[in-house]
């Protein structure tokens, strides 16, 4: 694969590189390249400049405080994979981290670079939704952020504006009597999820406090279960199947290899399991 | 000296491949080197109004554009042709170019030069061809039907060949009287070879000498330079050489003769400078002949006690777009001759038609021909096994071909001449645990979830291709033979030049443990040189398992010539007679005399010196063999595989692989076991993930490795494998080959296993790849 020609700018700094985004028109961001490399090689995108970021240590960080991780946009996936303040605090991140490609992705791809590419069977998108993290941007007229919810737009499509950085993620840290678990039920070819399903459970006395679950992969974007109906509940097997297959996607993704309907189905089934695992490490 | 025929020693190619330093011809580099970019047709089938070639040409670095009329202008033959002929075979012309019709995608429709690689590619985009779309068929099934979109004016029907083997009669009257049949209608799918080196071509071509050297991704660089030069470029094969040099895996994908190596030498000789190209992966994916593609219709008749009494086979073969070099021998001599596998059947019909499709064409890929035959006979077995109550283990026993029946004459021409079935199957079992496993799946059947299953295979192949009149009488346009000249130096190291060209198989390290255990010297004195038309004498290549069979065959007649010569020398020397001379250990002796020896290295110092030598002797030591074997060979062997399947989603686990193989005697068992685990790797991702998929208009959309799935290493499991030796009784080796076992024996394995998971189910057929969603909906229908 032969990509067009383009130039190569490498920025110092978040305002360097949000100064050349503003020069150069169509110009691409690229963070660990491992999106958008592949779709230059297939000439499927032929930005005439790349701004390389991926070396801005101020994107870099991962911190906890007041009950909440910050993770910046550039942790690579194997970095969040192996993070301590992670698996303390919000270990449902890591394990859908190193669930990502092989071990040469997760040492090159990030997790900005991941959500902002946003492919429908990334392992982090759902994750995030189920956290209810929001997502933070810059731009040379200031900072905002967007729920999690509401930064995946379509397939391949984010709230990411043309002159915006993505620069971090916040995350509520899990409380104790918290359990969550991430499934995933591999593409054999590509690796990427055909179904990723993030659930999480509270449980106080034995009683079900509070639940959820997104599934990834069954549509353009990460699809929310209305697992209510557990709250309550002592979260019997019976309790989180019924919740589960309350998962409904009105326009299920398919491919060769998995049917928009078998998607929904095992949607169903990984959202069933990943329950049930939140609710064994709850 | 301790003996190196037989261990396992470390390949002597592997610290330069493991450390980056292997050359293969992408990285190769010539003085003035340009670049191609071939333009490929993005329509299964479509009229080409006409070409634009303008906007490309104007492009700054742009050398060239060639197309169809640059190939009839060049007076060159310009056709890519088919090398084995079966009666009423339909043979339309292949260009190297396309001029009018385009038949598949990625058909070659113009080829741009530039000064680099990126150039070319940018050019080739704006090379403007104005297609008229044509309906297209891309289904083996559906090219068959009546009114379906021709492929070629001369294939009315789109059949290439319509082609049977046995007799139709004596297995009809047996399906009549039969106590048991079992039948199945099976797809086997099509795959794409995806040799990690996608191939590449560099030619240099000289006008000043008339010289042209290819180097090339070739599993036959002297089938390749005769193609090329005979059918393609039109020039005298000796102004050709043929180099290849390292090369990353073929799986048969570089033993054809594609239009696009032609085409680069083309433009080589246009421009009278060195040109490379090199296939991008969705090139590879769209041009590498593909393997399988079968539709068929099977049945077995049995007898009251289970004995097979007959077989009928009706296969439908997809030969794509254009006839590929061998393809016509892969669904036929090599298909329907197997049909026998371990078993004694007394009447066998198998029939096969030849389909043009609008697809890239199918050739031979790792087996060949033998893995879809096996499928189709080891699943069967396994429907007997149920429909017979024996079991899939007893059923196969029973018809097992005694060993004392050897050789054994099939109803499908072949001659298996030797073997022994039972052990290999002994072996299997215990190694598997056999009843403890069915008591476990008894168990998991009372209980629901996931359930377990069982699978045989119990295959034959026949490689080590072969005799040459054999095949030549079945239409083969080229001899099987082997060829090696093996050079002892006067300083008793030795060199081989063997034409057996590797293309990741090991053969310097296990040609060099032939040499040395024969002629008694240190496998590091040994060199081997293969894969250059102009240090090789003559080679007919590495496919079909037939390098160690036939070209180690080869190697050895040569190694025994030098020990014939070198005893006449000795003899001399001592004053002996060179019948009393014995060789042993690298030294010529008088037999009953140990003091009167000479060692090798004193024997050929003075072949080459001559000062004190046989008047009728000439001087030198070394020998050229050419070795054409009296019989295929025969492996076989009994796999075993265990599986897990989750009914809820379809999803299949492995759990176990035994397999028990019997390659007879082992040169290097560790290269063996590595070729074992290969072909189960590639046997395995055909049974559930590998499928080269076309949409109704003929686009490919498996084309790219995020759609197809190649076995990846955590996709598999530790395989347990175990041998049985029998050796071949008919070369100098006994040996039989073992680089398609593996890919042969292991897709029926498979399914028979998940099939066996799901028999609660009523399920009796699935068909590959068993993806899980497939798996699913037979679950819940
Ligand atoms: C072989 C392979 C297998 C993979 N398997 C998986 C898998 O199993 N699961 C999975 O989830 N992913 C998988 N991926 C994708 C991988 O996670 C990528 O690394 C990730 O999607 C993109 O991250 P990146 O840092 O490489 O981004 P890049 O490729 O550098 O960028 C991707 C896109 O995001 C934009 N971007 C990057 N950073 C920012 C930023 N800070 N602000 C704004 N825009 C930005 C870029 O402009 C570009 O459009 C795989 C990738 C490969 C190559």
């Amino acid at each position: 694969m032969y990509q067009a020609q383009f130039d190569y700018r490498r920025a110092g700094s978040v305002d360097e590189a949000l100064s050349l985004l503003q020069e150069n028109e169509d110009a691409k961001l690229m963070a660990g390249g491992h999106s958008l490399i592949p779709m230059m090689k297939l000439r499927l995108a032929q930005p005439p400049v790349v701004i390389d970021i991926g070396r801005l240590d101020e994107l870099k960080g991962i911190s906890e405080a007041g009950g909440s991780v910050r993770v910046g946009s550039l942790p690579t996936h194997a970095v969040i994979a192996a993070s301590d303040g992670l698996a303390a605090h919000c270990p449902v991140l890591a394990e859908a981290a190193g669930h990502i490609g092989d071990a040469q992705v997760r040492n090159r791809g990030t997790i900005g670079g991941n959500i902002a590419h946003a492919d429908p069977g990334s392992d982090i998108p759902p994750v995030l939704v189920l956290l209810g993290a929001s997502v933070h941007l810059q731009s040379p007229s200031g900072t905002r952020s967007v729920a999690a919810g509401d930064f995946f737009q379509d397939l391949l499509m984010t709230d990411v504006g043309e002159d915006e950085i993505l620069t971090h993620v916040d995350a509520p840290a899990l409380g104790s009597g918290t359990g969550a678990a991430y499934l995933k039920f591999e593409h054999p070819a590509s690796g990427y999820a055909v179904v990723g399903a993030a659930a999480s459970v509270t449980v106080q006395n034995g009683r079900c406090t509070a639940a959820g679950l997104v599934v990834g992969g069954v549509s353009a974007t990460p699809t929310a279960v209305d697992v209510s109906s557990l709250v309550g509940t002592d979260l019997s097997d019976d309790a989180i199947a019924a919740a589960a297959s309350g998962l409904d996607a009105e326009d299920p993704i398919g491919d060769i290899f998995a049917s928009g309907d078998y998607r929904v189905h095992v949607g169903k089934v990984y959202g069933k399991r990943a329950l049930a695992a939140a609710r064994d490490r709850a | 000296m301790a003996r190196v025929l037989g261990t396992s020693i470390k390949r002597r190619e592997d610290p330069a491949l493991i450390t980056g330093r292997g050359k293969y011809t992408d990285d190769l580099k010539a003085a003035g080197m340009a670049h191609a970019a071939i333009v490929r047709s993005p329509y299964a089938h479509a009229r080409i109004r006409g070409i634009d070639t303008s906007a490309a040409e104007a492009l700054p670095g742009v050398l060239a554009v060639l197309t169809a009329r640059d190939v009839a202008a060049a007076g060159i033959p310009g056709v890519v042709p088919v090398g084995w002929l079966l009666p009423d075979l339909k043979t339309p012309a292949h260009p190297m170019i396309a001029a009018d019709t385009v038949r598949h995608v990625g058909d070659a429709v113009a080829v741009v030069v530039a000064e680099d690689r990126y150039v070319a590619r940018d050019a080739a985009e704006r090379v403007a061809v104005d297609y008229e779309p044509l309906d297209a068929v891309a289904d083996v099934v559906a090219a068959l039907e009546d009114g379906a979109p021709a492929v070629h004016e001369e294939a009315p029907g789109n059949v290439a060949f319509d082609w049977e083997i046995g007799e139709r009669e004596p297995v009809d009257a047996a399906f009549a009287s039969a106590a048991h049949t079992v039948e199945l209608d099976l797809r086997n799918n099509r795959l794409i070879p995806h040799a990690i080196e996608p191939r590449a071509v560099l030619a240099s071509y000289d006008s000043s000498t008339g010289e042209m050297t290819i180097h090339m991704t070739s599993q036959n660089p002297h089938v390749h330079r005769l193609l090329m030069t005979l059918a393609s470029l039109g020039m005298p094969e000796h102004k050709v050489r043929i180099v290849a040099p390292e090369v990353g895996g073929g799986f048969g994908s570089k033993i054809h003769h594609y239009a696009d190596e032609a085409i680069v030498g083309l433009c080589s000789m246009k421009l009278d400078r060195p040109v490379k190209w090199t296939a991008t992966r969705t090139e590879t994916n769209l041009t590498d002949a593909h393997g399988r593609d079968h539709s068929t219709r099977c049945a077995l008749a049995l007898d009251a006690d289970g004995r097979i009494t007959g077989l009928r086979v009706d296969t439908a073969a997809a030969m794509g777009a254009y006839l590929s070099t061998f393809a016509p021998a892969v669904p036929t001599y090599l298909y329907g001759t197997l049909m026998s596998g371990q078993y004694d059947i007394p009447a066998i019909h198998c029939h096969v038609t030849g389909v043009f499709t609008h697809t890239t064409p199918v050739d031979a890929y790792r087996g060949a021909g033998r893995p879809e035959a096996t499928y189709v006979v080891e699943r069967l077995m396994h429907l007997a096994g149920e429909a017979t109550g024996l079991g899939p283990v007893e059923v196969r026993r029973r018809n097992f071909v005694s060993p004392d029946a050897f050789p054994y004459q099939t109803q499908v021409a072949l001659a298996y001449d030797s073997g022994n079935y039972g052990p290999a199957m002994d072996r299997a079992l215990e190694m598997i645990g056999y009843d403890d496993l069915r008591s476990q799946q008894a168990s998991r059947r009372d209980n629901g979830g996931k359930q377990i299953g069982i699978g045989f295979s119990s295959y034959i192949e026949a490689c080590g291709l072969a005799p040459s009149a054999v095949v030549g009488s079945l239409g083969a346009q080229a001899g099987q033979w082997e060829s090696a000249d093996v050079r002892v130096h006067p300083t008793a190291s030795v060199t081989v030049y063997t034409g057996s060209s590797s293309h990741g198989q090991g053969h310097e390290t296990t040609f060099s443990q032939i040499v040395a255990d024969r002629l008694g010297v240190d496998p590091e004195a040994v060199e081997v040189i293969h894969g250059d038309t102009d240090l090789v004498q003559f080679g007919m290549g590495t496919y079909g398992s037939r390098s160690a069979a036939v070209g180690g065959s080869a190697i050895a007649r040569s190694v025994d010539k030098i020990i014939e010569k070198g005893k006449k020398i000795a003899a001399h020397l001592l004053e002996a007679s060179a019948e009393d001379l014995e060789y042993e250990d690298g030294s010529f002796r008088v037999a009953g005399s140990p003091d009167r020896s000479l060692a090798l290295g004193d024997v050929a110092l003075q072949a080459y010196l001559a000062h004190n030598y046989p008047d009728d002797l000439e001087p030198g030591l070394s020998a050229t063999s050419f070795y054409d074997p009296a019989n295929f060979t025969y492996p076989f062997g009994t796999h075993v595989c265990v599986v897990e399947v989750d009914t809820e989603t379809g999803s299949i686990e492995l759990l176990r692989y035994a397999a028990v193989d019997d390659v007879g005697n082992v040169i290097n068992p560790m290269i063996v076991d590595g070729q074992l685990h290969g072909g189960l790797a590639q046997g395995i991702g055909q049974a559930l993930w590998e499928n080269a998929v076309y949409d109704e208009s003929g686009q490919l959309v498996s084309g790219s490795l995020m759609d197809y799935a190649v076995p990846k290493i955590h996709n598999l499991i530790p395989f347990e494998l175990d041998r049985t030796t029998t050796p071949c009784p008919h070369n100098p080796l006994g040996v039989k080959g073992v680089g398609e076992a593996g890919a042969i024996a292991s897709p029926a394995a498979v399914v028979n296993a998940v099939v066996d998971a799901l028999a609660p189910f009523g399920i009796s057929h699935i068909d590959m790849p068993l993806t899980p969603e497939k798996v699913w909906r037979a679950v819940n229908s």
